[in-house]
């Protein structure tokens, strides 16, 4: 039967999946075994109004393997999912799980074949145990009565089986977020998973925890179940998968096995073009007079206590100031105070000799502050509004967007498109909601926005976080490109080589005070890593 | 497993269905109204008959039609303005009391005015009362952020206490004390007849100046959120609060005026009560009406559009008029009471219907396994 299967399911029928024989997908990775085509995807299709998001589509993974989508934002991984899952439905193309045709209507019918999927941002009752997370909407076996005891046994036997080590009667609020993404692989692995879908499942884990996830995946992988791994980040890919399916703008481009492959070459196939990881070059420049200017500045933070400790520094024309630090050492208070969105209790902030008010996001706009926030989706942008009407979110005020009192739609659309085409936005117009585009579409709206402002002072915080290379390489270019054209930039991250190649000089945070600031240029990291520990 | 039916999601809705869902739903709520009027010894096809007559074609009754509507044109403008916003002014009820007694004193204590200047005044002595009494609320989720859910429901029931004791239990400027019966059976003074709103007559058809005073409100709301600075700033507001504070828009401001203009709205249906129809601040006949509360029925029947909130409140007092006609002795209050809940709730479903795919389950796995005969 199983040969059958293996046979009908043949790459041959599938001509985008490159050179790799279905046959032999032991040979690829150290934890494959030879076994049945789980899954396998001919032709899928999915268009949505203005986009084709999946295009003939093929790729297939074998039981007992680690299969790796990878792809830039918006190339369409997601959307792959989406009708993997019996979230959305093909339009054309078919599906084959464990050699049967099958077509899902929802994700229900998806998980009685057996494919369970662990979203990027987890799906929990967070009031709840873990016990009752794993059960809960799961009705087999049938039980009129609902014992929390037998369930936590249930439920702890389980973890104890599949090595998921996990206290069940813990409420989701009290775990880190690495536990509750164990929560939901036990959850999924308890109902009888046979194929399991993790997308962008190390976003939220600590380095320590992704070497767990990791050694979870390839466990399960080693007990015969598929996992597909959906990411785009290169290094992992290379660590966890057996073979990785290449998306590139909706198709399927090729299939590689891991071994014998270079995140160079990967890259390559994922942007289309020869890329080089490489920093992006920055020009040496005499920095211009100081613009932002911190003196002795404190803050709360959103519990009440103090998360600005007397602050003093600033920020020149055509400057690059880098703030380092681990999460949670003021700088989140420190890009909202610049931009007004938190009031200070102590000190001044002067933008070219203005002082700004406290706590007036309005008056930081019309000094000329234009702000990336951390939070993108939640405080940056207004998710269910379109395009063309987040594009003005700071400039409708203004006369550009109006024609007589009223505002105008048409210049806000002519707007838009002239921003997609300079920031090269992909997106099927301006009318489309900013919901719908990816994380790294949403960045480039999001900067088309504030530098088209033309502003003094940049602040961005974690602009590079959830994105890809291609738009991590863009976004890391227009700030470059921003400070040359004489803007003071203030960039927070906790990308330690993201500071060192951008900026020009670096300031690290710990417990809310400003440690140190030194000149980028032969920084050592070693004496950072330090500063940002608190012990120098 | 979860039963023959499987609901999925739908990602854009098609135009025709838009027009077809509300369409479907109500012949849907007519056949099952049918079906209980006939269980319960009524003739259905009678009885709808009755009930056209009786809101539409007999003597008078698209008048009565229209002086249910009006009122519900103005608390379901007051609903759908504020919901728009994602702030849930749940007073229109009690901003309607206030604005009677605002636009009654204003048509008593300047009776002696020129006609149309005394009805611009008292439209606007409405509007202000009930304007003020929504900014109390508004106030406090602002700046102290308590939820306006409740406080606005609660000031309902202060305004109408406030009402009662104006009329009932004072000496009140409100109050008539000058026929000897007054002090048995309270009542308020009767405004002028230069105080009395005129209306448009077509032969026995009487068009309140209130009605058209919405429509005309209805449009210009449209614009105002469709189009304006600040239109778009309330849309903000609606979506995500952070972005709205982020992209500078003075959000405890905004709060205030929009509950203060949706109160104002609701001011001006307590105007035209006055105005229009009782020339004198009746509160036992405005407490039992309940028109602030329709409201939010009607606005949410109109999924917020000014324009659909028109036709909706002519829909809903159609029913209520035909509610009052059908009531006697063999056709029970409960039972014009249970149509006109089931007719809301198929109305409602539909629209849950129009944004969900809903069609029997088919069986998960396909029987006919492609590969299976391939080789071996």
């Amino acid at each position: 039967m199983t040969d059958s299967v293996l046979d009908a399911g043949g790459g041959q029928a599938a001509p985008a999946a490159g050179p790799t024989p279905a046959s032999s997908p032991s040979a690829n990775g150290p934890g494959a075994v030879p076994g049945a085509l789980a899954v396998k995807a001919i032709d899928m299709t999915k268009r949505f109004p203005g986009v084709v998001a999946n295009d003939h589509v093929s790729f297939e993974a074998a039981e007992g393997e680690v299969h790796a989508l990878l792809g830039e934002n918006g190339a369409g991984k997601t959307t792959l999912c989406n009708l993997l899952m019996g979230l959305y439905r093909p339009d054309e193309g078919r599906l084959f799980i464990s050699g049967r045709a099958v077509r899902f209507h929802s994700p229900r019918d998806a998980q009685d074949a057996g494919i369970f999927m662990v979203h990027q941002h987890l799906r929990l009752v967070e009031s709840m145990t873990v016990a009752e997370n794993v059960v809960l909407g799961w009705s087999k076996p049938r039980r009129l009565r609902f014992s929390p005891r037998t369930v936590e046994k249930a439920v702890a036997e389980a973890a104890d089986r599949f090595q998921m080590p996990v206290d069940p009667s813990a409420r989701i609020w009290q775990l880190s977020l690495g536990e509750r993404q164990r929560v939901e692989i036990l959850k999924a692995l308890y109902r009888g998973a046979k194929i399991l879908i993790l997308d962008e499942p190390t976003t939220v884990l600590t380095p320590q925890e992704t070497e767990q996830l990791f050694s979870s995946v390839r466990d399960m992988a080693a007990a015969g179940r598929t996992v597909i791994f959906i990411s785009h980040k290169l290094p992992e890919v290379l660590a966890v998968a057996d073979r990785v399916t290449i998306l590139r703008q909706g198709r399927s481009i090729t299939t590689v096995p891991t071994a014998g492959t270079d995140a160079d070459h990967l890259a390559g196939l994922m942007v289309g073009r020869e890329v080089s990881l490489e920093a992006t070059a920055k020009l040496a420049e005499e920095p211009g007079p100081v613009v932002l200017e911190l003196e002795g500045v404190s803050a709360r933070g959103d519990l009440g206590t103090e998360a600005l400790k007397d602050v003093t520094l600033s920020v020149c024309s055509g400057e690059i100031l880098g703030i380092a630090g681990v999460a949670g050492n003021g700088q989140r208070e420190l890009a909202e105070v610049i931009t007004g969105l938190r009031a200070t209790t102590e000190g001044k902030i002067t933008i070219g000799g203005t002082r700004l008010s406290v706590g007036d996001p309005r008056a930081a706009i019309d000094l000329g502050i234009a702000y990336v926030p951390e939070d993108r989706m939640g405080t940056g942008i207004s998710p269910n509004l379109s395009i063309a009407d987040n594009l003005m979110l700071k400039s409708y005020r203004g006369k550009t967007m109006r024609s007589g009192p009223v505002l105008s739609g048409r210049k806000a659309n002519a707007n838009a498109r002239e921003m997609i085409k300079r920031f090269d936005v992909r997106a099927p117009g301006p009318r489309t909601l900013i919901r719908q585009l990816s994380g790294g579409n949403i960045q480039k709206v999001l900067l088309a926005r504030e530098l088209s402002s033309e502003p003094r002072v940049l602040v961005a915080a974690s602009p590079t976080r959830g994105l890809d290379v291609g738009a991590t390489q863009y976004v890391r270019r227009v700030l470059a490109e921003t400070a040359q054209r004489g803007v003071a930039v203030l960039m927070v991250s906790e990308d330690l080589d993201e500071i060192l190649e951008l900026s020009d000089r670096v300031a690290v945070f710990y417990n809310g005070r400003v440690v140190g600031i030194l000149p980028a240029a032969g920084a050592n990291r070693q004496q950072i890593g330090l500063m940002m520990a608190g012990a120098a | 497993m979860t039963g023959p039916l499987r609901v999925e999601r739908r990602l854009d809705t098609p135009k025709w269905l838009k027009l077809a869902v509300p369409l479907v739903s109500i012949l849907l709520a007519a056949i099952i109204v049918g079906i209980l009027l006939a269980a319960t010894g009524h003739n259905p096809f009678s009885t709808y008959h009755q009930m056209y007559s009786a809101s539409v074609t007999a003597d008078g009754a698209l008048t009565a039609t229209f002086v249910y509507a009006t009122p519900m044109l103005f608390t379901g403008l007051c609903a759908a303005f504020a919901f728009r916003m994602r702030t849930w002014n749940i007073g229109g009820e009690g901003q309607l009391y206030m604005g009677a007694v605002g636009a009654s004193a204003t048509g008593l204590v300047l009776g002696d005015w020129p006609r149309p200047l005394l009805i611009i005044a008292m439209v606007l002595g409405g509007a202000f009362a009930g304007m003020l009494w929504a900014t109390i609320p508004a106030l406090l989720r602002a700046y102290l952020r308590t939820n306006e859910i409740l406080t606005s429901l609660m000031l309902n029931y202060v305004a109408g206490f406030f009402m009662y004791y104006l009329i009932y239990d004072s000496s009140s400027y409100w109050r008539d004390l000058t026929t000897p019966g007054a002090s048995v059976f309270p009542t308020g003074k009767t405004l002028v007849a230069n105080a009395a709103w005129p209306g448009i007559t077509i032969g026995t058809f009487t068009l309140p100046m209130g009605f058209i005073l919405g429509v005309g409100l209805a449009v210009g709301l449209l614009v105002l959120i469709r189009s304006t600075r600040y239109g778009f700033e309330m849309r903000v507001m609606g979506d995500s609060p952070q972005a709205a504070n982020y992209s500078g828009i003075r959000t405890k401001r905004k709060i205030v005026s929009v509950m203060a203009i949706s109160g104002g709205i609701a001011g001006i249906a307590g105007s035209s009560q006055i105005g229009d129809f009782g020339h004198v601040l009746d509160p036992r006949g405005l407490e039992q009406a309940q028109y602030g509360y329709t409201g939010i029925v009607v606005a949410a029947l109109a999924l917020y559009n000014p324009l659909a909130v028109v036709l909706v409140s002519l829909l809903i007092g159609g029913l209520t008029n035909a509610g009052f006609a059908l009531e006697g002795p063999s056709f029970p209050t409960g039972l014009v009471g249970t149509m006109e809940g089931i007719i809301l709730f198929t109305v409602l479903g539909g629209e849950i219907l129009a944004r969900y795919r809903i069609g029997l389950r088919h069986r998960a796995v396909a029987p006919a396994a492609v590969g299976t005969g391939a080789s071996s």
